[in-house]
């Protein structure tokens, strides 16, 4: 069985995907069935192949297209990495979503999609070669877009062309990066080292640029990110798909396969190309803050912060240094465990208290306390306040900065959590020490069902254990560590 | 040729006379149409499937009535006949079942007495059969022949309904396919002036690349671009596509374009192979491009989904000639020739299967809207999931994205164009997926939008009747998820080897 656990795995959300679109809307047990037994039974799979791959087992399945063009299944370290963290999310996600939408419409096409987005992160995941994770960032791409348009009012659909705006012309630059450079060198594994250089310099600087540009989009490095605040339009799950469980992350573990897998970092050195990357994902991580600030919307304002927060991922990347790496990949899970919090929480004040803006936030601390709880456990986490998780990925991204001759580095995670504070403190002080007005006191929002409270206290929780047993064997960090022994310790 | 020469013989010529058959029978057929049709089809879909296990084994070629050329009429089957006839009997076979409510409704037969469904079933089949007697022959003769009775049937199709623009839209398709008879003719007779035979395998090994043959098959190319639609020649397709019904739109879209572009790939690349020269295929390759920048812009700006549809297949039709610069001429010996040769057929079956499935789509939307205009389909997606759901997958192939048979086309034409260093062909595919996304995202996010308040609830369509398009959209899909199969069965009895310069 273990040759097919990659197939079984990416099985365990496609057929549930395309099963949820048969059936007919009033099936809603079917329907929850079908989502949760997926998500548990991935889990569970995700369970068994961590510990073989963390026992050095590699797993391959093939399978051929025409010449040249084969999907290649394999999953390493790197892929689990991506893969528990997403199995992990879609489960409180899903849970999370069936609370959220209760009884209202198009919930088979709803979560048929849902599904088909995790199964398409899922397989970009464990792409081997270059044209299975194009295979599969597509199939993301157009999964996401009817849960952008979901709600069908005209923010929804203007926020959907947002989308496809920014990624289509991204996928395109993809592709031709691609397959300019496998008509030069054939298929490319990530595993193998290809002869990239039999390309001169500049087509490789031109191609390296067309992968960040075309992954950058999902990444939502400035400028590209302009579709991500426009996509809070879409329902509260959906946000929590697109910022934590699957697309920016897709694009930020994808720039880690480039640089990494696909270039090597001892190519990316003497295309001297790590440097402008680390000083775009800087740019976007003091100018994304900058706008967070002036966001009157709370989802908008955390839209800015995903758009900050992504690129600290990006930046540790870039840097090129064991450390650096190793901030990096582990902020991959950090920022989804605390980003997923501040979404479902932000998700609960809209539909309980019907919240929406930051200066309606006044005084719900004590009127909400689950939610504000952990909404406070997801901001702090994000400002670095340590024990929380966000605090132990920026101390290996300093300590990497330093490592690789950029200490600059160091005074833009300084900046940026000045920014966060500011635009996160605010927040707290007006849930906590402002008092609500008037009227409202007497009708305390109800914080339930169960179903919609239980997954943000889960990843708050998440978070802060994380960060506190950051030095145990099986936290994110090992796992980062282990990624980063196999990249730099051969 | 081979000891399936004998065999072969009866299934190919059955091929061509049974469809001829099941046409003259369902002009006699008055309340039985629905049986005849339904075993007709069934027949057609089996003698199909026994010629692909046939050319699996290897090529066919036969001299029908024992003489041989070039007395004799040529029949031969190879791995790309094989497939076109594969993929028509497929799409015609759905299609056709999907007509059998609106043609030859169960019961008395009073409705089937109309006029449209009276000449709906003969000429469909009248069209399958001149479409496999195309794909069949080995004469350029047979070919014109075959092609003015598709041209013909084709016609009709567009014609049928006897409303006042659907028979001008008929008339200026008659013109245009006129036209290209005349110069497809007289190139004909140009290569009979100067070969004195027309069968093409003969031809293939004693025409010389001297000016006039060039200036035949330059000829013959023009009529056959004309009766393609390539741009300039567009104007009649998209009044006649969009005009006819959706059936028969289905059709005439997915299937009669391919059929005299097959005829130009084996002009120029089994008869005629290395005489392109420079010119001719940078030629047809710079009017694919501005078929796909030219069919895409106007595609951008119809309001009626039936034009949407009708310009995507003169846009679509622009990237099956880059064939000819990518693999023909001078490109023939890149590496990569092979692969964008596959490439354009992969095109060219994709785009049959998810074109027709778009077709039925919109006339589903039309029966359950009333009209075709996109406006009118506002939450559509939810009333009619499985047809949105059709359209949606179709419209992956046709933006050329994974997985889909278009994304295959695409990649094996992209890297073609790179390896070979004609980086330029690759813009216009680039240009033409992005520009498909912007004309098929419009209805589709009409489709996924919240009817309007107020807005009369759509007519109620048979789930059984939304699983054609369904199942069309599927096989665009398929074909490029299971690609390994066709894509060796297409090399069968190619001259060059496929995996010719692959790793």
């Amino acid at each position: 069985m273990t040759a097919f656990l990659p197939v079984l795995i990416l099985l365990t959300s496609l057929v549930p995907a395309i099963a949820t679109f048969f059936l007919r809307e009033e099936s809603a047990r079917l329907r929850n069935t079908f989502s949760l037994g997926g998500a548990v039974l991935k889990l569970a799979l995700v369970g068994v192949m961590l510990v073989e791959v963390a026992g050095g087992t590699v797993y391959e399945t093939r399978f051929a297209f025409a010449p040249g063009l084969y999907l290649l299944l394999r999953a390493d370290a790197l892929s689990l990495l991506f893969i528990t963290l997403s199995a992990f999310l879609w489960l409180l996600t899903t849970i999370y979503a069936i609370a959220y939408f209760g009884t209202s419409s198009d919930l088979s096409r709803f979560f048929g999609f849902f599904s088909l987005c995790v199964a398409a992160t899922t397989g970009l995941a464990l792409s081997g070669t270059l044209i299975t994770f194009f295979i599969f960032y597509e199939i993301l791409t157009l999964s996401t877009w009817p849960l952008v348009v979901h709600k069908g009012d005209g923010a929804s659909l203007a926020a959907g062309r947002r989308y496809l705006a920014y990624t289509m012309p991204g996928a395109a630059a993809l592709l031709v990066a691609i397959i300019w450079l496998e008509s030069a060198t054939g298929p490319i594994e990530f595993t193998i080292a290809a002869p990239l250089r039999d390309l001169d310099i500049w087509s490789l600087r031109a191609i390296f640029a067309l992968f960040i540009a075309g992954i950058g989009v999902k990444a939502a490095l400035v400028p590209l990110h302009g579709w991500l605040p426009a996509a809070m339009a879409a329902p509260a799950p959906v946000s929590a798909l697109l910022h934590a469980v699957a697309v920016v992350k897709a694009g930020a573990f994808g720039i880690v396969r480039i640089v990494y897998d696909v270039f090597g970092t001892t190519l990316v050195d003497e295309l001297a190309m790590g440097l402008p990357l680390a000083i775009l994902a800087s740019f976007t991580i003091l100018y994304a803050s900058a706008r967070a600030l002036r966001q009157v919307d709370i989802k908008r304002r955390l839209a800015f912060s995903t758009v900050s927060q992504v690129s600290y991922i990006v930046l540790g990347t870039a840097l090129i240094g064991p450390f650096a790496l190793i901030g990096g990949l582990v902020h991959l899970v950090h920022q989804g465990l605390m980003k997923i919090t501040l979404f479902f929480c932000a998700g609960i004040y809209a539909e309980r208290a019907h919240i929406h803006r930051i200066d309606e936030l006044d005084g719900i601390g004590p009127r909400m306390p689950w939610t504000s709880v952990c909404f406070s456990i997801g901001a702090m986490g994000m400002i670095g306040v340590p024990p929380i998780a966000g605090f132990v990925s920026k101390w290996y991204l300093g300590i990497g900065g330093l490592q690789s001759g950029q200490p600059w580095v160091i005074v833009v995670l300084g900046a940026s959590s000045l920014l966060n504070a500011a635009y996160f403190l605010p927040l707290l002080y007006r849930m906590w020490f402002r008092s609500a007005p008037g009227a409202t006191e007497r009708e305390r929002p109800r914080e339930y069902p169960l179903g919609l409270i239980a997954p943000p206290v889960i990843t708050a929780f998440a978070s802060v254990a994380t960060g506190l047993l950051a030095g145990s064997s099986l936290s994110p960090l090992a796992w980062a560590t282990l990624i980063v022994e196999r990249y730099y310790l051969p | 040729m081979g000891p399936l020469s004998g065999q072969g013989t009866i299934w190919l010529a059955l091929l061509i006379a049974a469809p001829l058959a099941a046409a003259l029978l369902s002009v006699v057929s008055g309340r039985y149409a629905r049986p005849v049709a339904l075993a007709s089809i069934a027949l057609m879909l089996s003698l199909s499937g026994i010629l692909v296990t046939l050319v699996a084994q290897g090529p066919l070629r036969i001299a029908v009535g024992g003489w041989s050329a070039p007395l004799g009429i040529a029949l031969a089957a190879d791995g790309l006949s094989a497939g076109f006839v594969a993929v028509t009997a497929v799409v015609m076979g759905i299609v056709m079942l999907s007509a059998l409510p609106q043609f030859a409704p169960r019961g008395d037969g009073e409705t089937g007495e109309s006029r449209a469904g009276y000449a709906f079933w003969p000429l469909a089949f009248f069209l399958w059969a001149a479409l496999n007697a195309i794909f069949l022959s080995g004469d350029l003769f047979n070919l014109y022949v075959a092609l003015e009775l598709l041209t013909l049937a084709a016609i009709g199709l567009v014609a049928i309904e006897g409303k006042a623009e659907t028979i001008a839209a008929a008339l200026r398709y008659a013109l245009f396919a006129l036209f290209g008879s005349l110069a497809y003719l007289l190139g004909a007779v140009f290569l009979y002036a100067a070969y004195g035979t027309l069968d093409m395998a003969l031809l293939a090994e004693i025409a010389e690349a001297d000016g006039a043959t060039i200036a035949a098959g330059a000829l013959m190319t023009a009529g056959l671009a004309a009766k393609t639609a390539l741009f300039p020649f567009h104007a009649w397709l998209p009044p006649a596509h969009s005009g006819a019904p959706a059936p028969a739109s289905a059709i005439l879209s997915g299937l009669v374009p391919k059929a005299s572009f097959y005829i130009a790939v084996r002009l120029w690349f089994d008869v005629l192979p290395g005489a392109a020269g420079e010119i001719m295929p940078v030629v047809l390759g710079a009017l694919g491009t501005l078929a796909i920048v030219y069919g895409s812009l106007l595609a951008m700006r119809q309001e009626r989904l039936k034009l949407i549809v009708a310009y995507s297949t003169v846009a679509q039709i622009g990237y099956l000639f880059l064939i000819f610069p990518l693999a023909g001429g001078s490109a023939d010996p890149q590496p990569w020739a092979a692969g964008a040769w596959t490439g354009a057929m992969f095109h060219a079956f994709s785009h049959a299967a998810a074109k027709a499935s778009m077709f039925l789509s919109a006339g589903l939307f039309l029966h359950a809207v009333g009209h075709d205009r996109i406006d009118g389909l506002k939450g559509i997606a939810r009333h009619m999931p499985m047809t949105a759901f059709a359209f949606a997958l179709a419209s992956v192939t046709l933006m050329g994205l994974p997985p889909s048979g278009g994304f295959t086309a695409k990649y094996l034409l992209l890297t073609a164009s790179f390896a070979g260093g004609q980086e330029i062909w690759s813009a216009a595919m680039i240009l033409g997926g992005l520009m498909a996304a912007l004309y098929l995202f419009r209805p589709l996010g009409r489709a996924f939008s919240r009817a309007g308040e107020g807005a009369a609830r759509p007519a109620p369509v048979s789930r059984l009747l939304q699983l054609a398009p369904l199942a069309l959209a599927c096989l665009s899909i398929l074909i490029g998820i299971a690609s390994a199969g066709p894509y060796d069965f297409l090399q069968i009895g190619r001259p060059v080897s496929a995996e010719e310069g692959l790793e």
